[in-house]
């Protein structure tokens, strides 16, 4: 088999799964080259699931939007796979007065970018809420938001990528991409490999950062460690997704009755972040347990099976770079996620696809370019 | 890291006769279902185990775990032995949340 495609994609998360999959449905011939053994074994599969249209900024509300109205309540039916979507609605509990302050901030973002959000007092989240205890002072409720299975949903972009053709290659770790006559054209592996195609890629997440220094580009972003945790079964208690206004755990009930809960302790961006497999820290899962104590007594005496890290590829103005680079043509960088990126995925690959194939993108993210930042002060 | 060309084609799944045979208990998952998944292009434990939720149960796999692992070997034609593992996840033994968040940490 030749090593040369129309595109080649780096990176198998729930980005580059659902652009291989894109344009393996518009007939173009795609090679997908993942690092790790497994497809899809980055962030795509470590994190919350949370769909949520609330809280962001342009014009990352608006692919969220994109994917919230039009695109997730039927891709399951379009992958033919269970995506355990939900559309239940989210509550953001604020108890101090710092947490009550966020929840301010969060109704501004939403008020400009048209989400569907309102501020509720303790009394009205325990009606939506049953089982949020007296430690809840005022929440913001946005309807739009939900939650999907996010292993489910990358897994099956893979499935459906492959059906239609696409070539998925695991353990070929890119270590440098090469230009020809101006334009992007070869991609290099540490294998030695050398894969060709006209337009690549790259959606590697944090490791998008090195690569696309080999052809001089600079990304101004940070890796950071973040983790869950997942509880035991429960019989099915509510469907709503909780988070924290502060990001201290956030969470909702899985399709098999496991509670599945992330959160920060604010500590992350100081942990080491070697090379290599996210590690759990000793501060997270134990940090998470105390909020949920306080938040949801109703789960105090509810054993963790399980915990597991991920990486964060967290941008400056925690918005991601999309975007096919003016200086290097051929080359769309799709990263930089900032933690809040599988919502969103299913507009991306859209958007990715469109500016592969130079249509007009559905949604406008010229404001997404890698070039944006520029150093403060005069 | 060992290089693996999905296009590996498997061919259609026939069924066989043991299909219905429960092999993960935890989350009552059949053998069909794991060979079926293999043929859609979930060639690793680890992705078997995200896709079917094959191990993800109380007992995280421990008592499926090699199960899965020849069937697997068997629909690849390979040995169990070069299989890599799911990783193993903390903590090593389910703790109660009320008591876990009593935890403290003073240092890495
Ligand atoms: C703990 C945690 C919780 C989160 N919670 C949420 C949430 O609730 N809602 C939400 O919307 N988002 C959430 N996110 C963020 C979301 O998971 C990511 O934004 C999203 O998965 C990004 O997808 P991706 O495909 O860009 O990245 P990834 O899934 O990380 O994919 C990048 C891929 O590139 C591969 N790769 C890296 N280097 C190379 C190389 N050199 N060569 C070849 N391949 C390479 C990696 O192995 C990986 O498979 C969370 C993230 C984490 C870690």
């Amino acid at each position: 088999m030749t090593n040369t495609a129309d595109v080649i994609v780096i990176g198998s998360g729930v980005v580059g799964s659902a652009t291989a999959y894109e344009l393996a449905r518009r007939g173009h011939r795609v090679t997908v080259l993942e690092r790790s053994p497994n497809v899809g074994d980055g962030a795509s599969s470590r994190n919350g699931a949370g769909v949520r249209l609330g809280g962001r900024l342009s014009p990352e509300a608006e692919l969220a939007a994109k994917s919230i109205y039009e695109i997730w309540p039927t891709l399951g039916e379009e992958l033919d796979a269970d995506l355990e979507y939900v559309r239940a609605g989210s509550l953001t509990l604020a108890h101090s007065e710092s947490q009550i302050a966020s929840l301010d901030k969060k109704l501004a973002k939403d008020r400009k970018s048209g989400a569907p959000s309102r501020l509720v007092d303790g009394a009205e989240a325990r009606e939506i809420c049953p089982y949020l205890s007296s430690y809840v002072e005022q929440a913001v409720w946005s309807e739009m938001d939900g939650h999907a299975n996010p292993m489910a949903t990358t897994l099956a972009y893979y499935r459906a990528a492959r059906r239609l053709g696409a070539r998925y290659i695991t353990g070929e770790n890119v270590v440098a991409l090469e230009k020809r006559q101006g334009r992007v054209r070869r991609v290099l592996t540490e294998a030695g490999t050398v894969y060709e195609a006209d337009k690549v890629i790259l959606a590697a997440g944090f490791n998008s950062r090195r690569i696309a220094k080999t052809v001089g580009l600079w990304i101004p972003f940070l890796k950071r460690v973040d983790e869950c945790l997942i509880t035991e079964v429960q019989p099915p208690m509510f469907q709503v997704r909780l988070s924290c206004a502060d990001g201290n755990f956030y969470g909702s009930q899985t399709r098999h009755g496991s509670f599945l809960f992330g959160g920060n302790t604010n500590l992350e961006r100081y942990e080491e972040c070697y090379d290599g497999k996210p590690m759990n820290t000793n501060k997270q899962a134990a940090d998470k347990c105390r909020a949920i104590a306080k938040f949801l007594p109703a789960l105090k005496n509810v054993k963790v099976v399980r915990h597991w890290a991920g990486w964060l590829d967290s941008m400056v103005d925690r918005l991601p770079i999309i975007q096919e680079i003016p200086e290097v043509p051929g080359l769309i960088l799709a990263c930089g996620f900032s933690g809040h990126g599988f919502a969103i995925a299913p507009a991306v690959g859209k958007v990715v696809t469109q500016l592969a194939l130079g249509e007009p993108a559905c949604v406008d993210v010229s404001a997404l370019s890698y070039d944006r930042f520029k150093p403060t002060g005069v | 890291m060992a290089i693996f060309d999905r296009s590996l084609d498997l061919g259609p799944c026939v069924p066989r006769p043991d299909d219905d045979m429960i092999v993960c208990r935890c989350e009552e998952i059949t053998k069909g279902e794991i060979r079926r998944a293999i043929h859609e292009g979930m060639y690793t434990m680890t992705e078997l185990r995200r896709y079917l939720r094959a191990g993800m149960g109380l007992c995280q796999g421990n008592t499926c775990g090699r199960n899965v692992k020849s069937i697997l070997a068997a629909e690849l034609g390979c040995r169990p032995a070069q299989l890599e593992d799911c990783t193993a996840r903390g903590p090593a033994r389910p703790v109660v949340v009320d008591t876990y968040g009593k935890e403290v940490f003073d240092r890495d």
